[in-house]
């Protein structure tokens, strides 16, 4: 014990504590008024740290806070009232006489609005909606895309809200017939393609799948064993691609619409698409090959993942623009969008694999020694045990890549392909509809059209984040 | 045993009791240069209840781990339940179904559920039926007195909870023989008395136990045999009232004196 004479005072203190004993509960009262409701969360939020004027120090910084907070909400406010002006108030809505150009033109300019308006000019994109939605997709043949976009949106629906039952079919139907059906119906199918190429997916993959099942059968052992259970698999991948040859081989009496008459909204969401659909498989193979013991596996998977990370995007649309043709014999010719979507999807790959290889670090080594130890095999122990938890980490990192490509698809318009942005910048360069506001009517729809998007993706990532949740 | 396992037994390999369930011929390990198992040699029969000890780096982690594969022994013969342990993936998976192992650490599956995490390896390996795996999950959890948590997440269990859901989970397999990895060393004090108490009742039915272990008081009450391990190596071995109230060796003695002296 100490013994000076604070501590001594302070036991007294204490003992007149202990022998306290309440008489009456204390009054349970509501909040004081200031701490609830919006005037409370005002006060909580932002006026608390400006009231305080105690000392200079302290009296210096709330005035600093307050100056800084008006002017962040000065400039707010300047900012979304503008935005709100430019789009809606000031906009001009309508065209009833068909003058065009001229409805957007002030005074000055020969029109009749009045000098220094600003103002966006909608008539001007609802003239171009179906340019910048289907490019020069042919008018009559619009129902295609829509219905495409339609069973899309319904597959995609059904598989996002849980309540609904049969989704892992939807989903299996949504990632197989359907990429066959949207190309038949957006192409029009009817493919001249060679019985040659059909009959050697055919046969590879029947070689394939016997491989498998001799091994599942116990006809093959050793190292080899590994090797047909990956062969099996991939032997029922080449038969599904020949049955996809085939269906698209099949004359459906389509109009047969050429992909260079593609474009707008159609391309974006084609390329995005098969690039986010494609690209996380094949991600998750290469970030696991490259975490394999398997030599060639693991360097094939380096091979592949530092190549393609080391090129910009640019640099692959052209080369595939440029190059493959040069490699194809004479009179074949590649199509210009399969070759940025080959492109583009392998480019993504790579950019995949390393946030999931990322994730796939993450995982606690106990969690691989579990899944051993109970006589899981790799497979079953990627897929039950170290995928679904890599993968539910990485979801953000994964969701960045997706939202990423997403807009990264805008670079094919430098092959010669009309994206929403380079259908939309085309659409600017008509003299019909000329004027100084034409420029920033269109690139406001663009950018409009692509948040719509993203954010819907940030959001449902959002919500499967807390979903997967599992508190730990 | 659930009525529905007891057909599933017949169907598999059964050993008559005094078979040896374990065997270890001139094992040797390394971790690069460092010699970590040196020349070990170990029989365990049915029903036998080993305690292994040591102080730490000693190997005998390193040696019940051999067991299962999780370590690859580079010299020797390691036999388990009858099948030869080597580098074909059949014999190693054949092993891993008949031998269970709860770790240090419980290495549950943070995103299944309780009865999830029972129930994989069932479905999975043994290719059980759904239902029936439930009831045997169900089954085992009640064993380890915690059925009314199969729904929850192994996130939202305590540590010694979480320890006899694993060992549930490792029961699950219906395994010939289990392995603990200290499996108390990691939770609180008021906890580890009801893992031990789950360990004590499974060592009371006759499961055949490797338990590396520090618990001393569980060695005395359960063990056929004690092993003690220094240096990579067995360097005695003997029933648990010779072990304690007798060791041979110094390096025992000595050992004996530091962990049972606090």
């Amino acid at each position: 014990m100490v013994s000076n004479g604070t501590s001594k005072q302070r036991s007294a203190a204490n003992n007149n504590e202990v022998a306290f004993i309440r008489q009456e509960d204390a009054p349970i009262l509501p909040p004081p008024a200031i701490s609830s409701g919006a005037a409370g969360w005002l006060y909580e939020n932002i006026f608390a740290s400006m009231l305080d004027y105690s000392s200079l120090g302290a009296a210096v910084k709330s005035i600093w806070i307050a100056v800084f907070t008006a002017f962040v909400a000065y400039v707010f406010v300047v900012q979304v009232y503008g935005l709100l002006d430019f789009a809606i108030l000031s906009a001009v809505w309508q065209d009833p006489e068909e003058q065009k150009r001229q409805v957007c033109w002030t005074v000055e300019q020969g029109g009749a609005l009045p000098n220094g308006w600003h103002g966006a000019c909608w008539p001007y994109i609802i003239a171009k909606t179906k340019f910048i939605l289907y490019g020069a997709y042919p008018n009559e043949s619009l129902w295609r895309v829509n219905s495409t976009y339609l069973l899309g949106a319904i597959l995609l629906a059904w598989v996002m809200i849980e309540r609904l039952p049969y989704r892992k079919f939807v989903a299996a139907f949504f990632l197989t017939i359907y990429p066959i059906f949207a190309t038949v119906m957006l192409t029009g199918g009817g493919f001249g393609l060679s019985q040659f190429s059909v009959g050697v997916n055919t046969i590879l993959g029947l070689a394939l799948i016997s491989f498998g099942r001799a091994g599942k059968a116990g006809w093959i052992t050793g190292p080899l064993l590994d090797l047909s259970k990956v062969a099996g698999v991939a032997g029922w991948l080449f038969i599904f691609f020949a049955a996809a040859l085939v269906s698209v081989g099949v004359d459906f009496d389509l109009e047969k619409i050429d992909t260079r008459d593609w474009g707008g909204l159609l391309i974006t969401l084609v390329v995005a698409t098969t690039a986010i659909v494609v690209s996380l498989p094949l991600g998750i193979l290469l970030a696991l090959g490259r975490r394999s013991n398997m030599p060639v596996a693991r360097t094939l998977s380096i091979i592949f993942i530092e190549f393609w990370r080391g090129v910009p995007l640019i640099t692959v649309l052209f080369m595939a623009s440029v190059m493959i043709p040069l490699f194809m014999p004479e009179g074949v010719n590649f199509d210009s969008l399969l070759r940025a979507l080959i492109g583009v999807t392998l480019w993504q790959s790579a950019y995949m694999a390393e946030v999931i290889r990322g994730g796939l670090q993450a995982i606690d080594k106990g969690q691989y020694e579990g899944a051993d130890a109970i006589g899981l095999s790799y497979w079953q122990s990627m897929r039950l045990i170290i995928l679904p938890q890599a993968l539910t980490r990485v979801l953000p990192g994964i969701v960045n890549t997706i939202i990423s490509v997403f807009k990264d698809t805008s670079l094919v318009s430098i092959v010669g392909l009309f994206d929403l942005l380079g259908a939309t910048q085309s659409t600017i360069a008509d003299a019909a509809w000329s004027t100084p506001v034409q420029a920033s009517t269109g690139y406001l729809v663009v950018a409009l059209i692509f948040f719509v998007f993203c954010f819907g993706m940030s959001r449902y990532s959002m919500h499967l984040e807390r979903k997967l949740d599992r508190g730990h | 045993m659930v009525k529905t396992s007891v057909a599933r037994d017949e169907k598999r390999k059964t050993l008559p009791n005094e078979t040896v369930v374990v065997s270890m011929e001139h094992v040797n390990k390394w971790f690069g240069e460092f010699h970590v198992l040196r020349d070990i040699n170990l029989r365990v029969v049915r029903g036998e209840r080993i305690v292994v000890c040591g102080p730490s780096g000693s190997g005998k982690s390193t040696l019940i781990r051999c067991l299962n594969r999780l370590e690859k022994h580079q010299d020797g013969d390691i036999n388990v339940h009858g099948i030869e342990l080597n580098n074909d993936v059949k014999n190693i998976d054949e092993i891993r179904r008949e031998v269970g192992m709860v770790f240090q650490h419980f290495n549950l599956f943070p995103h299944l559920s309780i009865l999830e995490n029972c129930m994989l390896a069932p479905i999975w390996v043994r290719k059980t039926p759904r239902a029936e795996a439930e009831e045997i999950a169900m089954h085992f959890l009640t064993r380890v007195k915690i059925p009314e948590q199969a729904s929850k997440y192994p996130g939202q269990l305590s540590g010694g909870q979480q320890q006899r859901v694993a060992i549930a989970r490792a029961l699950c397999m219906q395994p010939q023989l289990m392995l603990f990895d200290e499996p108390t060393s990691a939770l609180d004090p008021e906890m580890i008395k009801e893992v031990l108490d789950t360990m004590v009742e499974l060592a009371d039915d006759g499961m055949t136990m490797i338990c590396v272990t520090h618990e001393m008081g569980f060695a005395r009450r359960v063990a056929d045999r004690v092993i003690f391990m220094d240096e990579g190596q067995i360097v005695e071995q003997n029933k648990p009232e010779a072990f304690f109230n007798n060791p041979q060796s110094d390096r025992t003695k000595l050992f004996l004196s530091q962990i049972l002296g606090h």
